[in-house]
């Protein structure tokens, strides 16, 4: 389940960026949107075969794990940059004109007033968001990278049970998301302390 | 118009393979409109054991991937005896995933209704059943309508999984192509296209609608975001 872990903070930090970039106008806001709504409406099962299959045509051989994580990083980014990009413009401007009378530099208005309070916005989003990441890096099976649901198939193949050891499978990826949201509350918990004291969503 | 190798027969058979994904994705529409509306209802429902039970089968089923769901019901059904078509088991798979979604989406809209409207309803001594068809349905269904189109494009794209067990739909038809030609770049990047093509309208529409919702009340906070890779 590395392949989930590295594509979650890999996707965050890009999407991220593509959100700020989103929000900054012109032709990076145009690219990046450009981006956001080609990933977003397209399957990732064929953004993988691309990426996979396309890419060795071109003389790019990679090993399957690392396009794996490569298609779910741009898979994902692209749906963090919309709920970042959400939480960013839920910052009243008042906000900002504020960071700006107090003579922040760009570098600490964008991490302090604005993305570090979306982020504790849109931490709920963001935390479901990687659980279905979670849950749909079981489609890197299909391009033979070894993950749970690829192993699951080996196995009914030498046991020929494919019922026991798909719903071994199902129950294993019911425990992880579990395990998941649980360990997305406690970061949450640790990260935000306004939220704990709260003990209320925003 | 041939784009590399791709002739007119290969944009037949593609065109075949988008008229099964769009049947498909009908197929987990309907149906898991149906089963999700049945899961929103017990989701608000007055019986303890009917919200607890609900809310294990949104558990269970946004616990696993779809892709897993096929797995079990196209490998898996025929290990105990029983047989099941390639359309049936995805079918199947796609329309519990989506009712477990739709359902968590609509409970989340119906529960968006301010809660003196129930009050009221309850003052002009309407039964349970008349606040929840005649004041609070009406309601919710307006608030409903923006997120639903937007998670219909997710079923388009969940219906790409069907390719695994077998069914001949965009993305299966793309591999077999695919698999004549050698030229996976081509191939599914045109695959990629057609996906675009039916999933981005519905995108812009739900977008629109969701503008349209928010001049006419503030929409529920958190219900955009709902998506599903």
């Amino acid at each position: 389940m590395e392949l989930a872990g590295v594509a979650t903070v890999a996707g965050f930090v890009l999407g991220t960026l593509c959100a700020v970039g989103l929000r900054s106008g012109g032709g990076m806001a145009r690219l990046c949107s450009i981006y956001v709504e080609a990933i977003r409406n397209t399957p990732l099962l064929v953004q993988i075969f691309l990426v996979y299959f396309g890419l060795a045509s071109l003389g790019l051989r990679l090993s399957a794990f690392v396009v794996a994580v490569l298609a779910l990083t741009i898979n994902v980014a692209a749906y963090t940059a919309e709920i970042m990009r959400a939480g960013l413009d839920s910052i009243p401007p008042g906000q900002i004109e504020a960071g700006e009378c107090l003579g922040l530099s760009r570098v600490q208005l964008y991490w302090h007033v604005l993305l570090l309070p979306a982020m504790e916005r849109v931490y709920p989003a963001l935390a479901s968001q990687f659980v279905l990441l979670m849950l749909a890096s079981s489609v890197c099976s299909q391009i033979s990278a070894e993950e749970m649901t690829a192993v699951a198939n080996h196995v009914q193949s030498e046991t020929f049970r494919p019922f026991e050891a798909f719903i071994v499978l199902a129950g294993l990826y019911i425990v992880l998301s579990v395990l998941m949201r649980a360990v997305f509350w406690l970061l949450g918990l640790a990260l935000f302390p306004r939220r704990r004291r709260l003990g209320t969503a925003l | 118009m041939e784009i590399g190798q791709l002739n007119a027969n290969h944009a037949a058979f593609l065109l075949q393979g988008a008229m099964w994904t769009v049947v498909l994705s009908a197929i987990a529409c309907l149906g898991g409109g149906v089963l999700g509306m049945g899961v929103a209802l017990c989701r608000v429902a007055s019986s303890r054991f009917l919200r607890g039970a609900s809310g294990a089968y949104v558990q269970l089923v946004q616990g696993t991937p779809p892709l897993v769901a096929m797995f079990l019901l196209y490998f898996g059904l025929p290990g105990i005896g029983f047989d099941v078509p390639a359309l049936i088991a995805a079918g199947l798979a796609l329309v519990v995933n989506v009712s477990a979604f739709l359902g968590e989406i609509w409970r989340g809209c119906i529960e968006a209704v301010p809660r003196p409207q129930w009050e009221a309803a309850e003052c002009l001594a309407l039964s349970r059943i008349q606040r929840l068809v005649k004041v609070i349905l009406p309601q919710a269904v307006r608030i409903a309508v923006p997120p639903t189109v937007g998670f219909s494009v997710q079923v388009i794209k969940n219906t790409s999984l069907a390719s695994v067990v077998g069914f001949v739909e965009l993305a299966r038809s793309g591999q077999i192509i695919n698999n004549s030609l050698f030229q996976p770049f081509v191939v599914y990047a045109v695959i990629a296209l057609v996906y675009f093509a039916l999933c981005y309208p519905l995108s812009r529409w739900s977008r629109v609608l969701e503008r349209r919702a928010g001049s006419w009340r503030r929409r529920p906070a958190g219900l955009a975001t709902l998506a599903a890779p």
